[in-house]
């Protein structure tokens, strides 16, 4: 077995995706080259990723979602860009995590939404939020009783 | 700043905006970050050590599949650290074999378990429910103690 060495080590990465009608990864990315610094950037489908130490990662995050906060979200990456444990070059096929970033993607234009409308709105005009289903699941004493009923 | 153990861990918004209103998301990813920038992961390409198992063993029973023990590894100890928790419940994403579908359940029952503050919601799926959505986000992060 090989001996194991991490890379970029100390480092922190971080999806920057950007979901806007003004504005398109390019558009980001040449954004992000000017400020980036010593910080790796790449650019992809969906907008950049980000890696660095925890300090730069963090000012060029500022300065980005400054040009279109309610439409750039940003979330931590596990994984270095590129890592032959997660690269699609690697592996084929779509990344792992793809399914779960195409269907939050698909939802958040109503989060951006949500984002820009509260800014124009007071307390009392937002409605309660969507709550999770209130249907009642078959209570444990019935279940034992249609199990006892069954029973010879 | 609160530590706000988010659900489904990987889950874009709820990591956005749990730190746009001032407060730490704790997520699949600072973990497993931790773990691969750790000199000495034993079985490389994997990113798992044969200790992991053993660590979920705290949280889910030697007979539980290995995949739900491995997985606890991760989640349980931030699960622990957690001021905080924002579930949401069916999720098209936060499906998947038994060692995922059974670490999911277990995750919420142990959040739940914790007595902390908890905000259980579902994903919106048109415009206003987006705008009750973030709402209601920002008034369970503000008054936990939100900057914004």
């Amino acid at each position: 077995m090989s001996e194991y060495i991490p890379r970029y080590q100390g480092s922190v990465t971080k999806y920057i995706f950007v979901e806007s009608p003004e504005m398109t990864p390019q558009d980001l990315a040449v954004r992000a080259y000017e400020i980036s610094g010593g910080a790796m950037i790449k650019e992809t489908c969906f907008g950049l990723q980000v890696t660095g130490t925890a300090d730069e990662v963090g000012k060029i995050i500022v300065a980005l979602r400054e040009l279109d906060p309610d439409h750039i979200f940003v979330k931590d990456r596990g994984f270095p860009p590129g890592d032959p444990r997660r690269c699609r070059a690697n592996l084929g096929g779509a990344r792992p995590g793809f399914f779960g970033h195409e269907f939050e993607i698909s939802l958040i234009r109503h989060v951006s939404y949500g984002l820009h409308a509260l800014t124009g709105r007071n307390e009392t005009s937002i409605p309660h939020p969507p709550s999770p289903s209130t249907e009642k699941k078959l209570d444990l004493d019935k279940l034992k009783k249609l199990l006892d009923a069954q029973e010879p | 700043m609160a530590k706000v153990f988010i659900y489904p861990a990987t889950s874009l918004i709820l990591s956005d905006l749990v730190a746009r209103f001032g407060h730490t998301p704790l997520s699949a990813a600072q973990s497993i970050r931790e773990h691969i920038q750790t000199a000495g992961l034993e079985s490389p390409p994997l990113q798992i050590s044969p200790e992991d198992p053993k660590k979920g063993l705290k949280y889910a029973a030697v007979e539980v599949p290995s995949g739900v023990r491995g997985r606890m590894s991760l989640y349980g100890p931030m699960i622990e650290d957690a001021d905080a928790g924002i579930i949401i419940h069916d999720a098209d994403l936060a499906f998947g074999c038994m060692g995922c579908a059974r670490t999911n359940e277990l995750i919420v029952f142990l959040l739940k378990k914790r007595n902390i503050p908890l905000l259980e919601l579902s994903y919106p799926v048109n415009d206003e429910e987006g705008a009750e959505f973030v709402a209601a986000i920002r008034d369970f992060l503000t008054r936990l103690g939100g900057v914004k």
